[in-house]
């Protein structure tokens, strides 16, 4: 069952559908409604291992549905320390919860200047309205 | 004058032109620039009648000297087996011969069930846990092989054999730059690969491709080449005849991580070459790297049980330039082919015919060396349906002289390989018999030199 | 329907094999031997005949009626043309006999490859792809070996495909390690010429186009784009999945493409059996010749040939010559048309245009051109007013009695259908079809439901993909049946056989 559309203000945004949630040294990352609604309901997530490496604007796993498979792209750079493993377990978790408990990885920061390139909601909202 | 493919008479093309609200054909084409246009006729004969089409194919096939015409012990990767009469029976049904991929799977529940069964049998015939349903033939289903590898492994070398058919190498050797793979051969020692060697040139390899049995019929030390390629972390590939399976072990049960093959001696004729079909099988964890289509089953709305195309986002029509192939046609037909010989030769049937042609070669094995005294050339070696002779003159020419006595002999292992040039390959199906073996024995005694 | 394994028991067989009981009976090292014999079916020969035709009665080809799956020209095959590939002149041929055993089967190769010749307008033609995708990636290693010989392999990196492109395209790209460009697609369907001005320079290998395009229609600036390739030194691939449009029209080395892949199994006829065989020859200008797989097919003062001394081929992409048996198949085919092949694409075209004249009001129409031999309608105008999708429409098709259109291909047009009738359809099949349609399209007005719950004669109804891909089930669960005698579960409500 997909979640409603939303776009929360705790998150900030990047223009491939992507947020990523700050918390001090670290951020959560995960895809948006958006991106969700696009490809349907999730059937695998192909996930970096822990300890890789991230890139800024780099793909840093796939998900699939049935008919479309789409990079996961990062909104910033830094450390894998956690995958979701719910996700792993029933990916269509993401469609019911994208921005809860549908959180793919958790990463230690590289560069915290890079939160200033992301999108706050309004910014991202623009995106949306361009799609 | 109409043609027996097209529908239209005069009167429709009017009507259907006023539809289109256009005055003639021609103008349907307008939007093609003058200088692009033909002009002309093609240059081309004249249409035939079906009668007269008939007696022209007749005189080319006429012209090829089958094994209907010739007593044939030639093997090298393409086998004189017999394919019964139910493989043409359901083939010839044109709900599946004249359908296409089974993309609307409403449409499509017969093929589609088809391939899941011909899977199923695949994986029972080589141990493994997922198969495709089918690739072009036994030497590009090692190409894909190599790419799985590559991504799997993420290293950049192939080992195969050099008792492996080179047309396989051959092929293999095509693929691997474009996937940025380099191909290193590992020589045979007495007509099998030593798995020591095997080892330290699989040292940072992807993947090692080796042939059971071999092309020289012999059988190779699987468990120890599939150990080999596990210790240097390289992925164990074995190229197997599928006819061997009910006597030989499968791959799955030695060890290796890929099993492949070309399928025609289950259920294809010869046909000059093609068409034919490869089939492709793999562990569990290899599932999501699997080339071609793959049916899955599931139910449907009503709760039945159904069959659909699955993990398609592997494929070219989703995922595009990351597909795991470019495959989209493959050989469905003659996979099937191959579901319904397997299914008409049920395990006894499939361990018989084993057993036969083993027997059957080992006989003439026995007439060569008595009645032709002829020598054989890896004699230590035990060997499936096909053995090496040297015949003391070069290969080919006992092969015209041979045939000129209405036998054909074997391959001349000279084409493929240096220093075998008197070297005769014979293989052996269970559509030959004693009195056809003594006869060749007879033969090669007249036109060969020991 | 039960699986051949679910209707299996052990002791029952259809077949008997030849045995020597005279013979010493082989001996096999140990460690080789079979332990486990394989799950196989017993069953004897009538209930395989039965489970197979059964099976064939669930399934729906160009035999059973129309088939307008757009861009695989669902043509019909003609009969005699598997009587012909029977005759053991040619089924029960080895592919490694003597040539002068093989006579015929090499003429008729040949001559295969001077029609392919005459037909694409060029000149060197290979037959060994065994596909589409493979004569793509035949035709690309031609190009990258083209470009090695000349040392500006390092160079020319770049390959460009219009977003209109067939996934084979790009996939065909990855495999032989280009890097693809992609070019912008205008509103009149072409190609866009100023997009691809700015892509094209010296870093470019080649274009892979399909002409007339996966929308169906013809780039009216093929001229153009042909100046901007050679004049960068690039390369023109000819995708020749939509060659049905223009046999005997237009020939792809005349509109200036270098390579050309045919596919044999969408214009030439031979069967699709369930999705594959298939055929994939190259047709090459003579500056490629030399790259070309091997062996290469000759002709001397003495007979045929086989060449293997071309120390520049790119090497082997399949076993042998190629798939020969649906050789046989196309050259029969089109030895039956010979130049009338005109009048093929001629109706081809025809009937294309009509359906799409009849349904265009229905339905959107993204390009307002006159088509070729296919031709994309949107089903984006459904969606928006009544909430119904382009699968929608082609699961309602099926209680017609028709296979759908391909759907939601290309990528650019939302909601797509694909519809491509071919030149073999009479006119009272097409005004069905368009009936149909119509009425499809006043059902998603009046009843949706009826497209929503479609289909509903067949076999089964709407399948779970999402549950198949999720939990992948892809062979028979043997483990979970151990006892088949004892296997009673319950059957789901029939459904009613046939189409």
């Amino acid at each position: 069952m997909a979640a409603a559309e939303s776009y929360p203000d705790d998150v900030k945004y990047h223009r491939e559908h992507d947020w990523a949630r700050i918390d001090g040294d670290e951020a959560v990352l995960g895809i948006t409604w958006f991106a969700q609604d696009a490809l349907g309901e999730l059937v695998h997530f192909e996930a970096p291992t822990q300890g890789s490496h991230v890139t800024k604007d780099s793909a840093y796993g796939e998900v699939e549905s049935v008919k479309a498979v789409s990079d996961v792209i990062a909104p910033l750079s830094g450390e894998v320390l956690e995958v979701n493993q719910a996700v792993l377990d029933a990916p269509e978790t993401v469609n019911e919860d994208p921005y809860g408990a549908g959180w793919l990885v958790r990463i230690r920061l590289e560069d915290r200047a890079e939160v200033d390139d992301l999108l706050d909601l309004d910014a991202y909202k623009q995106v949306l309205a361009e799609q | 004058m109409s043609h027996p493919y097209l529908g239209l008479t005069d009167d429709d093309r009017s009507a259907m032109l006023a539809t289109i609200g256009v005055d003639s054909i021609d103008e349907l084409f307008r939007d093609l620039p003058r200088a692009v246009r033909l002009g002309r006729e093609l240059d081309l004969e004249r249409a035939l009648t079906e009668h007269e089409l008939a007696a022209h194919l007749t005189e080319l096939a006429g012209r090829n000297v089958d094994t209907t015409r010739e007593l044939s012990f030639l093997g090298a990767g393409i086998y004189d087996h017999y394919v019964p009469a139910v493989v043409d029976a359901v083939l010839q049904r044109g709900e599946l011969l004249t359908a296409y991929t089974p993309y609307q799977p409403e449409m499509s529940q017969g093929v589609l069930q088809a391939i899941f069964e011909y899977q199923t049998a695949i994986c029972e015939l080589t141990g493994m846990d997922v198969s495709n349903a089918s690739g072009y033939d036994g030497t590009t289903v090692a190409a894909d092989a190599c790419f799985i590898a590559k991504h799997a492994t993420g290293k950049a070398r192939i080992v195969v054999t050099e008792a492996t058919n080179p047309q396989i190498r051959q092929v293999v050797k095509t693929y691997a730059p474009g996937f940025g793979l380099e191909v290193v051969e590992v020589p045979h020692s007495d007509g099998t690969t030593d798995p020591d060697e095997l080892r330290a040139a699989a040292e940072g390899a992807a993947a090692v491709i080796f042939q059971q049995p071999n092309m020289f019929g012999c059988l190779e030390p699987a468990r120890e080449l599939a150990a080999a390629a596990s210790d240097a972390e390289a992925l164990g590939i074995a190229h197997v005849d599928p006819l061997s399976l009910g006597v030989l072990e499968a791959p799955g049960a030695y060890g290796c991580a890929i099993a492949l093959g070309e399928g025609q001696a289950a259920g294809n004729f010869p046909s000059y070459g093609g068409p034919h079909y490869g089939f492709l099988a793999a562990r569990q964890g290899f599932i999501r790297r699997m080339p071609g289509r793959i049916v899955g089953e599931t139910v449907d709305t009503a709760g039945r049980r159904g069959y659909v195309l699955t993990l398609q986002t592997r494929e070219q029509h989703i995922r595009r330039e990351k597909a795991t192939s470019n495959i989209t046609t493959n050989q469905t037909l003659l996979a099937l082919g191959g579901l319904v010989y397997l299914t008409w030769l049920g395990p006894q049937g499939l361990r018989e015919l084993g057993e036969t042609c083993l027997a059957l070669s080992a006989y003439a094995k026995q007439q060569l060396q008595e009645r032709a005294g002829l020598e054989l050339v890896f004699s230590e070696k035990t060997t499936f349906k096909e053995f090496a002779v040297r015949v003391g003159r070069n290969a080919r020419d006992v092969v015209a002289a041979a045939r000129e006595r209405g036998v054909h002999p074997g391959y001349a292992l000279g084409r493929d390989y240096e220093g075998l040039d008197d070297v005769l390959l014979v293989a052996v199906t269970e559509k030959r018999t004693p009195d056809e073996i003594d006869r060749l024995a007879e033969v090669l005694a007249e036109v060969a030199r020991s | 329907m039960k699986l051949i394994y679910e209707k299996s028991q052990p002791g029952r067989r259809a077949s008997l094999v030849p045995r020597h009981a005279n013979l010493a009976a082989a001996e096999l090292p140990d460690e080789l031997r079979r332990r486990t014999p394989p799950r196989l079916p017993e069953v004897p020969e009538f209930e395989l005949v039965r489970h197979f035709t059964e099976l064939s009665t669930r399934n729906f080809g160009v035999d059973t009626g129309f088939y307008p799956l757009g861009s695989c020209t669902m043509k019909y095959n003609p009969r005699i043309n598997e009587r012909l590939v029977a005759l053991p002149g040619f089924a029960s041929l080895h592919p490694l006999q003597e040539e002068d055993g093989v006579q015929g089967a090499l003429e008729l190769e040949w001559r295969l490859q001077e029609i392919l010749a005459e037909v694409t307008g060029l000149h060197a033609v290979s037959l060994q792809p065994a596909a589409g995708s493979q004569g793509e990636l035949t035709g690309l290693m031609l190009v990258r070996a083209y470009f090695e010989d000349r040392g500006e392999s390092d160079q020319r990196r770049k390959v460009v495909i219009p977003d209109t492109a067939h996934g084979t395209n790009p996939a065909s790209v990855t495999m032989t390690g280009y890097e693809l460009t992609h070019v912008k697609t205008d509103a009149r369907g072409n190609i866009d010429v100023d997009d691809l001005r700015e892509r094209v320079d010296e870093h470019t290998a080649a274009l892979m186009l399909t002409n007339p395009s996966t929308l169906g229609l013809f780039d009216e600036n093929i001229e153009q784009i042909a100046e901007i390739f050679h004049g960068a030194g690039a390369l023109m691939y000819y995708d020749g999945a939509n060659l049905n449009a223009v046999c005997g029209i237009s020939r792809p080395g005349d509109m200036g493409f270098d390579i050309v892949h045919i596919n044999l199994h969408k214009t030439f006829s031979q069967p699709h059996g369930g999705g594959g065989p298939g055929g994939g020859p190259v047709a090459v200008r003579d500056i490629l010749e030399p790259f070309l797989p091997v062996p290469v097919v000759t002709r001397t003062a003495e007979g045929y040939a086989l060449d293997f001394d071309r120390p520049r081929s790119i090497g082997k992409v399949r076993g042998y010559t190629g798939p020969f048996g649906v050789f046989v198949r196309s050259y029969a085919f089109m030895r039956t048309y010979g130049p009338r092949l005109r009048e093929m694409s001629e109706a081809a075209v025809l009937n294309a245009n009509y359906v799409l004249a009849r349904l265009k009001n229905a339905y959107e129409l993204p390009f307002d051109r006159l088509c070729m031999h296919e031709f994309v309608l949107s089903a984006r105008n459904l969606k928006r007013d009544y909430g119904v999708t382009a699968t929608d429409v082609a699961k309602r098709l099926m209680d017609y009695g028709f296979h759908p259109p391909t759907i939601y291909f290309p990528l650019i047009v939302p909601e797509a259908l694909m519809i491509e009738p071919t030149e073999s359809e009479t006119k009272e099949t097409l005004d069905a079809f368009c009936d149909a349609m119509l009425e499809i399209a006043r059902e998603a007005r009046e009843s949706p439901e009826l497209l929503k719950d479609a289909p509903h004669h067949r076999p089964v109804q709407r399948l779970d993909e999402v549950r198949a891909a999720k939990q992948p089930v892809v062979k028979f669960g043997f483990d979970a049946h151990p006892d088949l005698t004892a296997d009673r579960r319950p059957v789901a409500a029939d459904a009613p056989k046939g189409v």
